[in-house]
């Protein structure tokens, strides 16, 4: 396990990783059995000497080895022993290997889980992954080495930014990563079919289940991002429209778009050329989002250390994918067969206005992201485009995305009348009616308002839609039992993914309503909040492994009754001269209160504490839908239906084998 | 969208626009790109306020409890004026706000409320006992960018005629006051 082990590895990997993109591409154009079957091979063989490589990198961080420049640049011997290990993808050279290996994993997982795919097919996916592979490998080879050494060897590291010394932030990266990368297998797919030339319902069928999987990875990603900035950051705030957050945002949009068509094409054999076209954009934003904010262009608050050197060769991976298979998809979509028809108000109906409203919400943030640099290029003008923006634009189309999002799951295929659906949603519409009357009263204003009721809206026809299908309390419970048992998955998936929308956007109006106070006060004084009574009981020095620390106590009474007692903290990193506010944060799931230790004036003997209190209700929901919708997207993985009886072609093209 | 049969010249051409698309977004990030390495182009530069420079051309609406101002107000003075950019979000803002009462007798400060809901403001204002003489609502953060403000709170001494004669980025302090800013001011009265 050393890091020469673990650079050998990496280049290993990429020589197969370009072996993988080539030779089954050959072998699949002259149906040489042969060469096809060397894909999950050579995906398999990647996959172990990345994982590998990676290991490596990890033990060099856990045995304090500094002669690596990248251990460090970014460790240090009092470090504690999980971010010695999470420190390792902190950084841009240990997140590219991550990167690198998370896709390698996904073409592990083609190759192992695809085997019902016809060997083209297969070979043509694993093919593309290859070639996307290798790539970014030799990226990490080449501009980017994590095993590049320093000589001679200091005695400690330089230590890690402490605002990434914290368990949210150990395990986002990853889970992010895996839903970026994730996409690259219905990318991979795409570009596969438009070899191919043919987009069926089987296709749709195969490259679902891929795209709900990252679809969960890059939902639970966003979610935990959010809610790190949440806590660590201090602001009280959760999404910021930051570069960094858009550039996961923009997939997800696009993403959540892909899962729905692909459910057209897979039942109905329509929209197809779009659904190849959502599956190459999807990945093509995840790719240029993560590495343009990278090279510096997007000026973000999460800098990575930028270099203009490292955006040329990056730009360049870029255009030789994205332009590469927008290239292909130029030339083969227009031969591609259009599939079936349908009326405006049909399931599909609803499902193409799902896409166009959400790749809307996507071109708008899109928009709002890129106008910056480009009026700076193009005008040299500075401007700023920030939440104000983007509230007006996106909560608007949102809006209507969820009314519709009610109706969705319970319109047949085909042709449907409105007036049953509507029949059958009732008392979800009531349930809608008393909740906006409701939030009238509590909030005042025009879109907090509309997005409770929307949220309350789609919750509820989510309940109606299973209710519906199990024909509750129409029939004897038992019954309704024996349908729920043979009802799919899938449905009660979606029905879970939907609900979890809703519980997000309750949180966000909550939020809306969130109060706080900036207040300067003396040990012992009191402050009014949300009702409740705020006090400075004390504040104390502490010592932590690698910083030292100012603890303030708060007490929350509400009418004198202790509700809880808060902790938080100002740390004080010696090796990096940086400090970091610790947020105390107190949550019963309706509420969350929310204490930051801010500045200290005055003389010691007489000292005043800048405090930060929020009182933010219904916040823990935003995380919480969030899961539930990631929940969701898994329970629609286990269905039977994925796992087995995976479809045949209607006419299989039978490979020949060369002798 | 919904695979309706059209021309086969026009499909191709709606097939190829993605394409064309990624293609100039890809030349304008390329040119992004040489730009920084060549120093032509910073993405992460804000125009810095000109030092004896008028003031940018601007002007903002009415801040409860005070009344809003334009480039044209500053220009007209006859005497200096200290500019603040503050907003209730900021606790810098909270901290400085003792000074600015100590010094609002001896020159007049004319507040710009940052990025900031008009009821926050208010409230932060009152609060903090009112400094200013006049207060403006910048909500965009448009104007602020003119002005080459970075962050709040960030102060503008403007002399007669509206010209920028100092600036801090930081938050104003007793000593800046009685070393710097009072015998500017007095120097620039008429």
């Amino acid at each position: 396990m050393n890091p020469e082990l673990g650079n050998f590895a990496l280049a290993l990997a990429c020589c197969m990783a370009a072996g993988q993109a080539i030779l089954p591409l050959i072998g699949a154009s002259r149906r040489d059995a042969r060469l096809m079957a060397l894909a999950p091979a050579l995906a398999v063989g990647q996959m172990i000497a990345l994982i590998t490589s990676f290991a490596c990198l990890i033990h060099a961080a856990i045995t304090n080895d500094f002669s690596v420049q990248n251990v460090a640049a970014n460790s240090a011997v009092s470090k504690p022993l999980l971010y010695k290990i999470t420190g390792v993808w902190g950084n841009h050279e240990g997140s590219v290997l991550l990167w690198a290996m998370i896709l390698s994993i996904c073409g592990g997982a083609v190759a192992l889980f695809g085997r019902n795919l016809p060997s083209a097919l297969q070979a043509r996916v694993i093919a593309v992954l290859g070639g996307v592979a290798a790539g970014f490998e030799l990226f990490c080879l080449t501009t980017s080495n994590p095993f590049a050494r320093v000589w001679p060897a200091p005695m400690d590291g330089q230590g890690m930014n402490p605002l990434l010394q914290d368990p949210g932030l150990a395990f986002h990266p990853p889970i992010l990563y895996t839903g970026y990368v994730g996409f690259a297998v219905p990318f991979a797919f795409a570009i596969a079919a438009l070899i191919e030339g043919r987009v069926d319902a089987a296709w749709g069928r195969w490259v679902r289940p891929w795209a709900v999987a990252a679809w969960c990875f890059l939902t639970c990603g966003i979610a935990m991002g959010s809610w790190w900035s949440y806590y660590v950051l201090g602001w009280g705030g959760y999404w910021f429209w930051d570069p960094v957050e858009n550039a996961s945002l923009i997939p997800w949009l696009t993403g959540t778009a892909l899962v729905h068509s692909a459910i057209v094409v897979e039942k109905r054999e329509a929209l197809k050329i779009w659904t190849v076209l959502l599956a190459i954009g999807t990945f093509s934003f995840s790719l240029s989002g993560t590495f343009l904010v990278r090279s510096g262009i997007l000026n973000s608050v999460h800098a990575f250390a930028n270099d203009p050197a490292r955006g040329v060769f990056i730009l360049g991976l870029l255009a030789l994918v994205i332009g590469g298979s927008l290239l292909l998809f130029a030339i083969r979509a227009p031969q591609l067969t259009t599939g079936g028809l349908f009326a405006p108000v049909s399931r599909e109906g609803l499902l193409v206005l799902n896409n166009i409203l959400l790749c809307s919400i996507c071109a708008v943030v899109l928009t709002g992201t890129m106008y910056p640099p480009f009026m700076s290029l193009l005008f040299g003008k500075t401007i700023s485009v920030g939440k104000p923006f983007f509230d007006a634009t996106t909560i608007p189309l949102a809006i209507p995305l969820m009314v519709f999002m009610g109706f969705g799951p319970m319109m047949p295929w085909k042709r449907a009348q409105m007036w049953p659906v509507l029949r059958r949603l009732w008392w979800a519409a009531c349930v809608t009616g008393v909740a906006l009357v409701a939030a009238t009263f509590q909030m005042r204003e025009i879109l907090p308002v509309l997005a409770t009721a929307t949220a309350v809206w789609v919750i509820c026809s989510s309940v109606a839609d299973i209710a519906e299908r199990l024909r509750l309390f129409r029939q004897p419970l038992g019954q309704s039992w024996q349908r729920a048992r043979s009802l799919p998955r899938a449905v009660f998936g979606a029905a879970l993914a939907h609900a979890g929308v809703g519980i997000v956007v309750l949180g966000i109006a909550g939020m809306s309503q969130a109060a706080h106070r900036i207040v300067e006060v003396h040990v012992g004084q009191s402050e009014m909040l949300a009702g409740d009574s705020w006090t400075l009981t004390d504040v104390k020095p502490a010592e932590g492994p690698n910083y030292t620390a100012l603890v303030a106590t708060i007490e929350v009474r509400h009418n004198g009754r202790l509700v809880t007692t808060l902790h938080p903290s100002k740390r004080t990193f010696a090796s990096q001269h940086q400090t970091t506010t610790e947020v105390a944060i107190h949550t019963n799931l309706m509420a969350d209160i929310y204490g930051v230790l801010g500045d200290k004036h005055g003389d010691d003997a007489n000292p005043t504490y800048v405090l930060r209190l929020h009182y933010n209700p219904l916040a823990p929901w935003m995380w919480l839908g969030g899961l539930i919708m990631a929940l969701g997207g898994a329970l629609s993985l286990s269905d039977r239906r994925v796992r087995v009886g995976a479809p045949r072609r209607a006419n299989t093209v039978d490979v020949v084998v060369v002798p | 969208m919904s695979d309706q049969p059209s021309s086969p010249t026009r499909r191709r051409l709606l097939m190829a626009a993605p394409l064309v698309v990624a293609g100039g977004v890809g030349v304008g990030f390329w040119r992004m790109l040489s730009g920084m390495t060549k120093g032509s182009f910073d993405p992460h530069d804000i125009h810095a306020p000109a030092l004896n420079r008028p003031v940018p051309d601007f002007a903002l609406p009415d801040q409860a409890p005070g009344t809003g101002f334009s480039a044209a107000d500053l220009r007209g003075l006859k005497a200096p004026v200290l500019v603040n950019y503050f907003a209730s979000w900021c606790i810098p803002c909270v901290a400085e706000m003792p000074v600015l009462n100590a010094l609002k007798d001896k020159l007049p400060i004319w507040g710009i409320a940052y990025k900031d809901k008009p009821e926050h403001a208010l409230g932060f204002v009152q609060r903090a006992g009112n400094p200013y003489a006049r207060i403006a609502a910048d909500h965009d953060g448009l104007a602020a960018i003119d002005w080459g403000v970075s962050g709040v709170p960030e102060t503008f001494l403007v002399g007669p005629g509206g010209v920028i004669r100092w600036h801090t980025a930081s938050p104003i302090t007793e000593a800046m006051i009685t070393n710097t800013i009072m015998p500017l001011a007095d120097s620039l009265k008429p």
